[in-house]
């Protein structure tokens, strides 16, 4: 609801309170408390769990077979040399980062010899974690995307999503955020027809967030065939494809095959954005190390762009932290800590995958009705079981074990 | 068709160019007055030595892991933070009405201070409710409220470039006439661009008129420590305006007074009439947090958190301020001192009476021009100079070519 003020008073009470004999001005009376944050009250009522087995399955983060975050040898070497390196320089870094690690995020959605890197028509902008890449690509698109009309949405999420995405795109100013249909509950997958047919139905220069691989919070995603359709579409359609690809080998095992469908639209010649985050491939979540890459049509548009682009950054948090850029930047510029960095990955997959197949597995052993099978066709770190709100809540009121209301789980 | 076909270059910020024009100059005896941030005399950036031992804790320390920090940032860093700003025996901290947001630098502490304004402040979603930055102001001010959404971002009188000081009966005087509720971003110490700050008696006047008026006040403490030298003197504006009563906002930064510019270390701290308040506004800050950046970086915070809490650290870090703060006072003390000897035309006492890192000499824009084109000396168009930039190597050069340009250049 709306207020405006009258140049003689605002809103609220204008009581004042005396403490100490001092008048306090009331300013936040008004400010009603939030709702709190579903994910918070989760993690709050298993704390309060007394049960002994009890589990947490709703958590964003890949855990060790201890239940902790960790680093990998590799990762904590290098952390110590950057911590004692005397040569590093304590200043500002460039708006958009540094440069050597946009360099390599973009080469490693991209692929190297990708003809947009090639014709220097792409932009690489270091952000706060994906968050920061998903709010400066909302950022952009409100203020630059076709200055000559306006537009002002829509922006399409998968339903369901991570639940800030919405959030992300109206505190940028774009309220116009709809929905495709994306997780069929019956059929435990995706339910390409439905998408698409909602797609179709969407207006021209519609923005379309995708998710690249290991979609969060289904782990579902789309088979090649299906992305060359939807792409044809988009072209079709005149759709902006935003991409969401938040652990880029953690699908798969395979840094391609897990950015393909971005490297796809590349290929064709569209514009995308894509936004990254290395916080699950690297174990470096508190560092926050994201990265917006932007490729467009022309490298005429390039410098515009990205003056504008450092024009929102300003505003937004001005310059990025460079700790953890640092330490990824570092591994994927030297070719032997790259070749370690990405066997480990696919050790993470490959447990990934043990945990699926096991899960599976049981449930067949204990004649659990249905079929499980989606369990191992899902990639990455999240997993739809396809359990209902009340199955869900049984497991957690009875059982202690504890899911997203929706059904999906944390594999690790 | 490119659907960006049409985005317009943004203007260059102005003090970028400065330093790239710098760097391309082959002038040997050249001096960069622009730079933004702290330098040794050998011109070099400096390390803290407090930071390099803090550095090592960390590394060394296996406990520690890498996981998302909580949505408002370190706890330990946010509390002792806000008791650099407000001081342990703040009555505010004591009646448990502080709270805080640990934020990206002192601009993400103002972006959130800013987004929150606008959609809680004065009404719900009210983008009307000006907001007044000082004239001059740091240039980035208006972007941030601008961004947050507020459509009327305006001046405040504040610098008389005639006296060369604080134009306070200006200053007074927008108080008056601001619409009440208006939001005022004030500077705590060390006016960036300007060097000058109101003494006690001025900060006590302008004061009673924003408590009279109700306006909002929104400190934006960026210096800290690094002004004079002692960090309680740099916080007493706004320690003075927590004793008289008001809810307000203090944006700080931990970029200079810690050297961590590329850590990114800065706290919103919010001072409210009670607890439950506090509790609020912080779930809407949350909120706000989480379409933003999520979480913020955890190192940084770390490193301050450490060192703020640790006796020793703590001391040997007020220490290292003290030594930046020196070197500037220095400097200021040195250039004016030559001035005089040599004679330069006009008065130079506001180079010493102004504070912090930045002076705002006098030099008008010609003369500006000339210092850069003849003598290879680089500062803003508004005369503004970095005193962090000069050192005991090229503060004669500086010095003459004041002179020459003054006496040269009308």
């Amino acid at each position: 609801m709306r207020q405006t003020c009258n140049s003689d008073g605002g809103v609220g009470s204008t009581e004042n309170v005396q403490v100490r004999g001092i008048t306090l001005l009331p300013i936040f009376v008004d400010t009603p408390i939030a709702a709190p944050n579903p994910e918070t009250k989760l993690l709050a009522d298993f704390k309060k769990d007394t049960y002994l087995s009890k589990v947490y399955l709703a958590g964003r983060e890949y855990l060790n077979e201890e239940g902790q975050t960790s680093v990998s040898p590799l990762i904590g070497k290098i952390m110590q040399q950057i911590g004692t390196d005397p040569t590093l320089c304590p200043e500002y870094p460039s708006y958009f980062g540094l440069p050597e690690f946009t360099r390599r995020a973009t080469e490693l959605v991209l692929g190297r010899d990708c003809h947009a890197i090639v014709e220097n028509r792409v932009l690489g902008v270091q952000t706060v974690g994906s968050t920061g890449a998903v709010r400066l690509g909302a950022e952009l698109l409100k203020h630059w995307y076709n200055v000559s009309g306006v537009w002002c949405g829509p922006v399409y999420l998968s339903s369901p999503c991570d639940d800030s995405l919405a959030g992300i795109f109206e505190a940028a100013g774009i309220q116009d955020v709809r929905r495709y249909r994306y997780w069929d509950t019956e059929q435990r997958g995706v339910c390409v027809q439905k998408m698409m047919e909602d797609l179709e139905m969407a207006p021209e220069q519609s923005v379309i967030v995708l998710s690249a691989s290991a979609h969060c919070p289904t782990g579902s995603d789309l088979s090649q065939k299906h992305w060359r359709l939807l792409t044809q579409l988009m072209v079709r359609c005149m759709f902006f494809p935003f991409f969401l690809l938040p652990a880029q080998g953690l699908c798969h095992g395979d840094f391609e095959q897990d950015a393909w469908p971005v490297r796809l639209c590349a290929s064709l010649g569209m514009e995308l954005l894509c936004a990254q985050s290395f916080s699950h491939s690297f174990g470096l979540y508190g560092e926050r190390v994201g990265h917006l890459l932007c490729v467009l049509k022309q490298s005429s548009t390039l410098l515009a762009v990205q003056s504008q682009a450092e024009k929102q950054v300003r505003a937004l948090w001005s310059r990025p932290s460079v700790g953890g850029a640092r330490v990824v930047a570092t591994v994927l510029c030297n070719p032997a800590h790259h070749v370690e960095w990405q066997e480990g990955v696919k050790s993470m997959v490959e447990r990934g995958i043990l945990v699926r197949e096991r899960l599976r597995e049981k449930l067949r052993l204990l004649g659990c009705p249905g079929s499980w099978d989606h369990l191992i066709q899902q990639g990455g770190l999240y997993c739809c079981t396809g359990l209902n709100v009340q199955q869900v809540e049984f497991l957690e009121k009875r059982r202690h074990i504890y899911l997203h209301p929706n059904g999906c789980l944390n594999l690790k | 068709m490119s659907l960006f076909g049409e985005v317009p270059q943004a203007t260059p910020v102005a003090v970028f160019k400065l330093s790239n024009d710098f760097k391309e100059d082959p002038n040997p005896m050249k001096v960069n007055l622009g730079v933004g941030a702290y330098r040794t005399d050998e011109g070099q950036p400096w390390v803290l030595p407090v930071v390099k031992k803090v550095e090592k804790i960390i590394v060394a320390d296996n406990s520690l892991n890498h996981e998302y920090l909580p949505i408002l940032g370190l706890p330990e860093f946010r509390s002792s933070a806000s008791k650099i700003a407000l001081g342990e025996d703040s009555p505010a901290i004591q009646e448990n009405r502080v709270g805080a947001v640990q934020c990206l630098g002192g601009t993400g502490a103002l972006k959130m201070g800013a987004e929150f304004l606008r959609r809680w402040y004065n009404g719900n979603d009210n983008m009307k409710t000006p907001v007044y930055v000082s004239a001059p102001t740091w240039e980035n001010h208006n972007s941030v409220f601008a961004n947050a959404g507020f459509e009327d971002v305006r001046p405040y009188k504040y610098w008389d470039a005639e006296k060369r000081g604080l134009d306070l009966a200006g200053f007074l005087g927008d108080l008056e006439t601001a619409p009440k509720h208006s939001i005022f971003v004030l500077h705590a110490c060390a006016h960036n661009p300007t060097g000058t700050d109101p003494t006690h008696v001025e900060w006590m006047q302008v004061a009673e008129v924003m408590k009279r008026r109700k306006l909002f006040v929104f400190f934006d403490s960026a210096y800290q420590g690094f002004a004079s030298g002692c960090l309680d003197k740099d916080a007493w504006a706004v320690r003075y305006f927590v004793t008289q009563g008001f809810e307000m906002f203090c944006a700080q930064s931990f970029s200079k007074n810690f050297g961590l510019y590329n850590e990114r270390v800065g706290n919103l701290t919010i001072v409210a009439r009670d607890a439950d308040n506090v509790r609020r506004v912080l779930s809407q800050m949350e909120k706000i947090v989480r379409v933003n950046w999520s979480n913020p970086p955890s190192q940084g915070a770390r490193l301050v958190a450490i060192t703020l809490n640790t006796a020793e650290l703590f001391a040997e870090w007020k220490d290292n301020v003290k030594t930046m703060a020196d070197r500037v006072l220095l400097m200021r003390a040195s250039l004016q001192a030559k001035l005089q000897v040599l004679g330069t035309p006009g008065t130079w006492d506001h180079i010493t009476q102004q504070i912090g890192m930045f002076s705002f000499t006098g030099l008008n824009p010609k003369q500006v021009e000339y210092m850069i084109k003849e003598r290879s000396i680089y500062l803003m168009a508004s005369g503004r100079i970095n005193m962090c930039g000069l050192t005991t190597k090229n503060i004669d050069y500086v010095a003459e070519s004041i002179h020459e340009t003054v006496v040269n250049v009308q």
